[in-house]
Parts: structure tokens; sequence; C-alpha cells
């Protein structure tokens, strides 16, 4: 059965075993569903994902589009990861300095350890947690009700190419954005760091700032940087994915928003482990 | 011509329609009827290439949408103008920007140009100033008057119309009725309609075509429809008669308790 693009057929059916087998043959075909079920998802994801990209040449078309989900998946995040990363970077300091609290150890070890530690992981994981649940929420809730209330018909009914025009624009948004907050992310994170290491009384600025230097490697933002990317990929791709696909009102675009928030994380973690492995 | 040619459709094991064969002539005004669940929207969605049939073809122009690349598909959409159920309009732009919006990606017009067609399309729908207002500020007929003039600003050659008068008060859908009369007529669009409003396919459809089961079951001029043989429209037109006001079966009413 081949669907156009833009249509929506509803998943888990390809299998479902028609009503006069036999009731074990039906248990087996249900199993089987199943089991099958995360693979077509991610064929259906890859196909998805592959026609957005496909659809690069028509870009100039959508590229005011681009500009306007940069905003949305970008600028308007920059409060909510500076807020995260300045409680992570403030705690950080703080357990740090409470782990290492002897006085054989020199206190400019707590910037070397907490400066590296949000470079490389802290900043750019718990930035991407915070977006997968404020930008692939919003992505996927946003697809979703564009699918059940017939808005996305309505665009391929207009001649539009409706993947290229929504999805395209949101993956690259994240993309290239992703990275910008890693920075917000890293400054406002070590930044509090220090703040909370002069304020707390645990060691001055400049003991932070020279035990940071001390064992800084450029391979740690470069790591991060590469992350951040890999996480703005996952995040808006697998909304998009969620929210393109969702069924059955307003439960379906429920149901979507939530996989997406918890999927995104899922793979931010694997892809944070995987880069790990590549790169270190 | 839209020529729809012994098309099936299953969801899984959900037979959608079975073996449906139909033509709407150009000019013409046809109405879909059928029960709640009888597939005229998957069947409207066929005729645009929304949905592919499992087996059939639909030709539209002579050109058959079910074998059409991707690119000639979406080519051949731009002759149809459609009205969904719930409206469909974009609720992150105004009223405007919504019939604005084909236009600015498949028309040469320029800013001025477009100002005039949107204008001239919601002063079509006696809609003339509301184009400020978003779909949320609207009321369920106003977003689909706003919806009907997105629809016809790339005049279309084509435009369907899903469910126009559902959820709607009477004076309302008697707008839209006027409406979708008054386009056919000044626009010179062929119109299908999918409805289950008897009174709208009466002041609309010049033929009627009827979904039963899966099945077309009837097709006819619109003056046939309380004649026919068919038991299971007859039982459908029955059931609306009410709603249409024929006086032999419209229940008396009541006398007031004094």
């Amino acid at each position: 059965m081949d669907t156009p693009i833009g249509a929506y057929t509803p998943p888990g059916l390809a299998l479902s075993p028609p009503l006069d087998v036999p009731f074990q043959t039906a248990a087996r075909l249900a199993v089987l569903d199943s089991l099958l079920a995360p693979f077509r998802a991610l064929g259906q994801y890859a196909i998805l994902i592959g026609r957005a990209f496909a659809s690069v040449d028509e870009f100039r078309m959508y590229w005011k589009n681009l500009f306007i989900q940069m905003v949305r998946i970008g600028i308007d995040s920059v409060p909510i990861v500076a807020l995260a990363a300045a409680f992570s970077g403030a705690v950080l300091t703080v357990q740090t300095a409470y782990q290492l609290e002897t006085p054989f150890i020199p206190k400019t070890i707590i910037g070397s350890i907490v400066a590296p530690s949000i470079m490389l992981e802290l900043g750019v994981v718990v930035a991407g947690f915070i977006l997968a649940g404020r930008v692939g929420a919003r992505i996927a809730a946003e697809l979703g009700t564009m699918r059940v209330s017939e808005q996305i018909d309505a665009l391929e009914v207009m001649g539009l190419n409706s993947i290229g025009f929504l999805i395209l624009p949101r993956v690259l948004a994240g993309v290239v954005m992703f990275p910008m907050l890693y920075v917000v992310s890293c400054i406002v994170g070590i930044g509090t760091g220090i703040l909370t290491g002069e304020v707390g009384g645990f060691l001055s600025a400049s003991e932070f700032l020279e035990g940071a230097r001390q064992f800084f490697q450029l391979l740690d933002p470069f790591i991060g940087f590469i992350k951040s990317i890999a996480f703005g990929f996952i995040v808006t791709s697998i909304a998009c994915y969620k929210g393109y696909y969702t069924g059955g009102g307003a439960v379906g675009v429920g149901d979507s928003t939530t996989q997406a928030a918890v999927l995104s994380c899922v793979f931010i973690l694997v892809a944070d482990l995987l880069v790990a492995m590549l790169l270190l | 011509m839209i020529e729809v040619r012994n098309i099936s459709k299953s969801f899984g094991d959900l037979q959608v329609l079975s073996d449906v064969s139909l033509d709407v002539r150009e000019g013409k005004k046809l109405a879909i009827i059928g029960r709640s669940g009888s597939g005229k929207s998957v069947l409207m969605k066929h005729i645009v290439g929304l949905l592919k049939p499992d087996t059939g073809h639909v030709y539209v122009d002579d050109q058959d949408l079910c074998c059409a690349s991707y690119e000639r598909l979406r080519e051949l959409r731009k002759r149809f103008g459609v009205l969904f159920q719930g409206g469909a309009l974009f609720d992150s732009m105004s009223s405007f920007e919504n019939i604005a919006f084909p236009l600015r990606y498949f028309s040469s017009l320029s800013d001025a140009e477009i100002e005039t067609r949107v204008q001239d399309c919601l002063d079509l729908v006696n809609l003339s100033d509301v184009g400020a207002k978003t779909p949320s500020e609207l009321s369920g007929g106003m977003r689909k008057r706003v919806a009907l003039a997105r629809a016809i600003s790339m005049e279309p050659a084509y435009i369907l119309y899903d469910e126009p008068t559902s959820g709607l008060d009477p004076e309302t859908s008697n707008t839209i009725n006027d409406l979708i009369n008054q386009l056919a007529r000044e626009l010179n669009v062929t119109s299908v309609v999918i409805t289950h409003d008897m009174h709208s396919v009466l002041e609309v459809a010049d033929r009627v075509a009827f979904l039963y089961n899966q099945d077309l079951e009837w097709v006819g001029p619109v003056a046939e429809v309380h004649d026919c043989a068919n038991p299971n429209l007859n039982s459908f037109v029955r059931a609306s008669e009410y709603k249409i006001g024929d006086p032999s079966t419209t229940p008396p009413l009541s006398e007031p308790s004094p």
C-alpha cells in the first residue's frame, strides 16, 4: 500500500490479522507486529527525514520559516537554558568543594573539575534535556495539532511540500541553534560556578580560573559542540516525526508530545555515550 | 473532469471503499452523501490525491493521480480548492495571511496585487472586514467562509467541500449554500460537496452520489433523489425529511398547555 507524502496512515495496522484467522495465529501476528513496530517506526522516521532533506532545493520558498524557527527554538530558549545552567554550575561547585574539603588538595582543583565537567557534559546534557521538554514537546504538539485539524492536508492540497515546509526548517534551526545554546549554557554555568565559589567562600574567582586554565583542553568544548549538534538534530527530528504522524485527535496529540519528549531524552543519553566513546 | 474508476481502500482490515466509480462533470455540482463513516471524506481525499487507493484510479483532466510522481501530483493539486470540515485555517496567521498564503508561494503577484486579491475573496464571501482577525476570533461559520475564500484565492477549476454546513446554524448553513451556488455560477467551477445534510444537497447539487457500506449505491440527478428505487437511499432521505420541512412528514407542533 503506497501512501503519498502528507497522507496519514494509522500506525500498527500493517500486520493486523484478518478476522477469520484462528486466535493463536492472530496472537502470534500481534506479537510479531509489536516486535516489528520499532523497526517500522525507524524506517518511517528515516524516510521522513530523508524526504525533508531531499526538498532542500526548494528551500528558497521556506527560508523565512527557518528564521522564525531559529527564534522560537533558539532565542526563546535562552532564559530557561541559562536558568538550568546557572543552577547546575552552582550545585556542581558546592558539591565539588564539599568532596575535596581537605588541606592536601589545592582549591584550584575545584575549577579544574567544574569547568571541564560543564563544557564536556553538564552544559550540553542539561541544555539537551531542557530543550527536549521545551522544544521537542512544542514541535510535536504544533505539528500534531496541524495534522489532526487537517492543516497539513491543506498545505498539501495547495501544492506545497508539507515536509519541506514544516520539517526541514525546524531540524535545521535545531542543528544551528543548539550549539549556540550550548555556548550560553557553558558561559552561564561556569560564571555561576565562579560566583558561587566566591560568595560561598569555597575559593576565589582567580583560584577557580587558574584551575580551569591548568587543565583546559580544546577537545572538551569541541566534544560539547559536537554533542550539541547531535542533540539538536535528535530533539527536532524526533519531535517532527512524532508530530507529523500524529493520529487520533487530542489524545493523539498528547501521546505524540509525551513520546517526543521521552524519546528525545533517551536518544540524547545514547548519543552522549556514542560521541564520548568515539571522540575520547 | 474528474473520473473515479473502481477504487477500493482499506485501513488494515477495515474496508472503507469498495470498487467505487464516479464521474464529476465539468461545471456541475455533485453532492456525495451517506451516513457518517460511509467513506465520503476518504473518497474526497482520493480525489485530491491525499490518499492512494489500494486498487483503481482517479483521473483529473485525463491525468492519473494514482500513477503521478509527487511533483506532478503537486501541480495537479493546484487545480483544486478544498474547504475542509473544520476549515483547516492556519491558526498562527490572520485571516488575511491565510488567504494570501497560497498566493505568496504560487503566484507572481506583487504585494499590492495580493492585497487586492485577498480583499476580493473576502468580499465574495461577505466578510470584508475580518482580514486582521485570527481564526480563534471568528465564529464557526466565519471560519468556514474564510477557508472558502482561501480555497478560491488561486482560482481553482474544482472546489471540494467537506461537510460545509456541519455544526452551523440553519441561517449560516443557508449562507454557505448560497455561496456554493454563487461561486459555481460566477467562477464557473466544478463543485463536489461531501455532506449528509439533505437540505444542503437539495439547495446546491445538480447530481447526487449515495455511498452506503463502502459501495456507491446510487448516482443520479437531484430531482430523482425522492423517487429512486434504492431502499437505503430512500431511508436516508426519509430520515432527513423532517429537516427539509416536507409538510406531509413534519410532525405537528403540540398544543401549548393551558
